[in-house]
């Protein structure tokens, strides 16, 4: 720009003013965020008279009213129901979780032995953690531990053999089981569903009718009949005399749904990448799985990091439904002590459930916020 | 040809063909369906061999055969004098009952929280994003036993029943409420409902071409309104009022007359709802983001007040995003109602698996449970499809 000196004209910047006070001060913030029209001002009080209405009692019911400790259910009951409370109380039992804490972990798991679902806990953590900080090195190594190594030694550990005493899979039960089922449904449906997709994606007709019609069956039904599936019928189509573990088909069952959801979120990656990409892998004169390995898979899987995400989440918070086919994993462990003579009470029931929710409800969340962040550090400024 | 006097026909070794992708994509699909032929031909051995020597009869006979159990919730009569195959269908109708006033409920929670989410609103927008946080990342199972185990198991016993204006009860059993008893000449009402709603199509689809021919707009969804609910209460009044009610009577244990709903369907269908709402209003959301700010900049230049650029730039728009998501979640609500077997409601999985758990006839059961979810599913995505390709832009 050729600037002429023109006296109208200031030749130098000048600093950037405050915002205004009517902006950065509170009221200013309440009149623009709470009070801006009419219509807001309402919405506002009602909110206010809805949290007004609810927040109290809730807060009241689970911490103020709540009993903290306490060995059995006179705890948690009124005089009238045979327990210390006076008449007309309700509240939040979390002796009853205190109580049972160990249990809700482990399930049955037997007392002595909990240090090995506790060592497994470790190793878990201590892989687990490196594998998901960006920064850390060998990525390849910690990888091949985590998914390869860590489940050989945690099924010894857990199960027993080399000297440990055994433990039958119906003892084990609560988060463990969850965290096992959710563990080896992720390290299993994401090869998987990636096969799945290449295979619905292939030019070869037989392979993509047979991956598609695979991928639609499961899909189409609910999850409780895979796993109620995978419980009855897998032993009928097995030779007689082959038994296979309760444990075992809840796994079957919810590997093979969780493939079918993850082959559609990959086959969305896929279908987002440009022709060209593949065309250039071709020219350099690349094999198919070189092609798929170098080129293809980094750049879809990291388009649909959400989406793998959520079916993570999903099939984490679908693991509660092995509790319908007699299995006790988190949910079923809580609710089998709804009829626990020790703690029956009117309010454990409701206490139980807080519990349970709370705990997926921190997994999920912490899932999805994790997936939050890797997003916006792949993000390589290429976004089309 | 460069490619003939490359590899002429007649000079092909084994190691050219090894390495064609036409003959290898032969071989590995010829190999992949081998694999399969022989594994699924495996399974059927040992299947047959299996009931054979559990001595179970295959065939569908079985769906003849006296049940024998009660069913709490039932659409068409039944009593456990009926046939298996008239449980299925009793379930089945539960299943459809169930999801389809779930849909119609999340859709309006889903809706109003996804809207919530985007307004200016400060406490508003944060109130509905709590809601979709915590039922996002709860399992469905969980809050179905909230509502069943935690609230409605604690509501008062029958003797205690809180009563409700209209001779209404709720207690642990459920709503008790007045039967509606239809009399004579009640068959009128579902017919003015029917010619309603057709005749409201009509004279919408006549509306649209006058204002496309001339300008002039007519007031349809007014006139719709009053077509499909004036005609019925016409109809109503004129066969006389043939409605009489049957009041439920509260006893020591249980209600008396009347009809009731029980807290099994109830705790399905809330936390159905509110779950399924959760996704429902993510979905809605991104949908709305979806829509340039363009379109809503260029049509306020246009002159548009808000309200119209709403309804005639930003939803047509917006739902073009919106409806194969929540297609799918439409479908994942159905799906999920096969849960109601945890709380004992008795939908087509539950009295499938009743069934099955009696005769023992396992491949048929599981097969026409698969049928019947796989035909829900594939019918509503050929709609959904269908609806889709009718909504979707025209490009060059």
């Amino acid at each position: 720009m050729s600037a002429k000196n023109v006296a109208f004209v200031r030749p130098q910047m000048l600093p950037a003013e405050p915002a205004p006070l009517s902006i950065r001060s509170v009221p200013g913030w309440i009149r623009a965020n709470l009070l801006a029209t009419p219509r807001d001002t309402i919405l506002t009080a009602l909110a206010i008279a809805f949290l007004l209405w609810v927040l109290p009692g809730m807060l009241e019911w689970l911490f103020f009213n709540a009993v903290w400790s306490g060995s059995d259910r006179s705890a948690c009951t009124t005089i009238a129901q045979g327990g210390i409370q006076p008449d007309g109380w309700s509240g939040a039992c979390w002796a009853f979780i205190g109580d049972r804490f160990q249990q809700f972990m482990f399930g049955r798991y037997p007392y002595d032995e909990r240090w090995r679902p506790i060592l497994v806990g470790i190793m878990f953590i201590a892989l687990l953690v490196p594998i998901l900080i960006p920064k850390l090195p060998r990525k390849g190594l910690n990888a091949i531990l985590l998914f390869g190594a860590l489940p050989i030694v945690a099924f010894f550990l857990l199960h027993g053999g080399f000297g440990l005493r055994e433990v039958e899979t119906p003892l084990w039960g609560g988060l463990m089981v969850t965290l096992i089922l959710s563990f080896v449904g992720i390290a299993v449906s994401l090869p998987i569903g990636i096969l799945l997709a290449l295979g619905r994606r292939s030019n070869m007709p037989i392979i993509r009718t047979l991956c598609v019609g695979f991928i639609e069956i499961i899909r189409g039904v609910p999850l409780i009949s895979v796993l109620f599936m995978a419980n009855v019928m897998l032993p009928l189509f097995l030779p007689t005399g082959w038994t296979i573990d309760n444990f075992l088909r809840a796994l079957v069952g919810v590997a093979l749904f969780a493939s079918a959801y993850m082959a559609e979120v990959i086959r969305g990656g896929l279908q987002a990448i440009p022709k060209g990409q593949f065309e250039g892998a071709d020219s350099l004169g690349l094999s198919y799985w070189q092609k798929i390995r170098l080129i293809v898979m980094p750049q879809a899987l990291k388009l649909v990091i959400p989406g793998i995400v959520n079916t993570f989440i999903g099939l984490f918070k679908d693991t509660s439904l092995v509790s319908i086919i007699g299995m006790f994993d988190l949910l079923g462990i809580v609710r089998l002590n709804f009829t626990d003579t020790t703690w029956i009470t009117p309010v454990t029931p409701l206490t139980g459930l807080i519990f349970a929710g709370f705990i997926f409800w921190l997994f999920c969340f912490g899932m999805s916020r994790y997936s939050a962040f890797m997003e916006r550090h792949l993000d390589t400024g290429h976004k089309r | 040809m460069t490619d003939a006097a490359l590899a002429p026909p007649e000079a092909r070794t084994l190691r050219s063909y090894v390495y064609d992708p036409k003959y290898r994509g032969i071989f590995f699909q010829v190999l992949a369906l081998a694999i399969v032929v022989i594994f699924g031909w495996w399974i059927f051995h040992n299947t047959t061999e299996n009931l054979a020597r559990a001595g179970t009869a295959s065939g569908f006979s079985f769906l003849n055969g006296r049940a024998g159990f009660d069913i709490s919730t039932t659409l068409i009569s039944y009593t456990n004098d009926s046939t298996y195959g008239r449980a299925i269908v009793v379930g089945f109708l539960n299943t459809l009952l169930v999801a389809s006033l779930g849909i119609v409920t999340a859709t309006i929670i889903g809706f109003l929280v996804g809207l919530g989410r985007l307004s200016r609103n400060w406490l508003i927008a944060k109130l509905c994003t709590v809601y979709v946080e915590i039922f996002r990342n709860i399992p469905v199972l969980l809050v179905i036993f909230f509502w069943y185990k935690g609230v409605l198991d604690t509501l008062p016993q029958v003797r205690d029943s809180i009563a409700l204006p209209f001779s209404t009860f709720l207690n642990n059993r459920g709503l008790a409420f007045p039967k509606p008893i239809w009399g004579e000449g009640a068959v009128f009402v579902p017919i003015a409902f029917v010619l309603g709603i057709i005749a409201a199509l009509a004279i919408a689809q006549w509306a649209t071409k006058r204002q496309m021919a001339t300008g002039q707009q007519f007031p349809i969804i007014w006139t719709g309104i009053g077509l499909v609910v004036g005609l019925p209460i016409l109809a109503f009044l004129a066969a006389g009022a043939p409605l009489t009610f049957d009041p439920p009577i509260a006893g020591r244990f249980n209600m008396t007359g009347g009809a009731r709903i029980l807290p099994e369907f109830v705790a399905l269908y809330l936390a159905l709802s509110l779950y399924t709402a959760s996704f429902i209003a993510e979905v809605i959301r991104a949908g709305i983001r979806g829509v340039a700010k363009g379109q809503t900049e260029a049509s306020s230049a246009l002159g548009l007040q808000p309200a119209m650029t709403t309804r005639l730039v930003v939803v047509p728009q917006a739902l073009r995003i919106i409806i194969p998501p929540l297609t799918s979640q439409y479908l994942n609500l159905t799906k999920n109602s096969s849960l109601g077997v945890a709380v004992g409601f008795p939908e087509l999985f539950s009295t499938t698996s009743t069934t099955l758990n009696q005769t023992g006839q396992a491949v048929e059961a599981i097969f026409i449970m698969l049928t019947v979810y796989l035909t829900i599913s594939i019918l509503t995505s050929l709609f959904m499809n269908w609806f889709n390709a009718k909504m979707a832009l025209v490009e060059r």
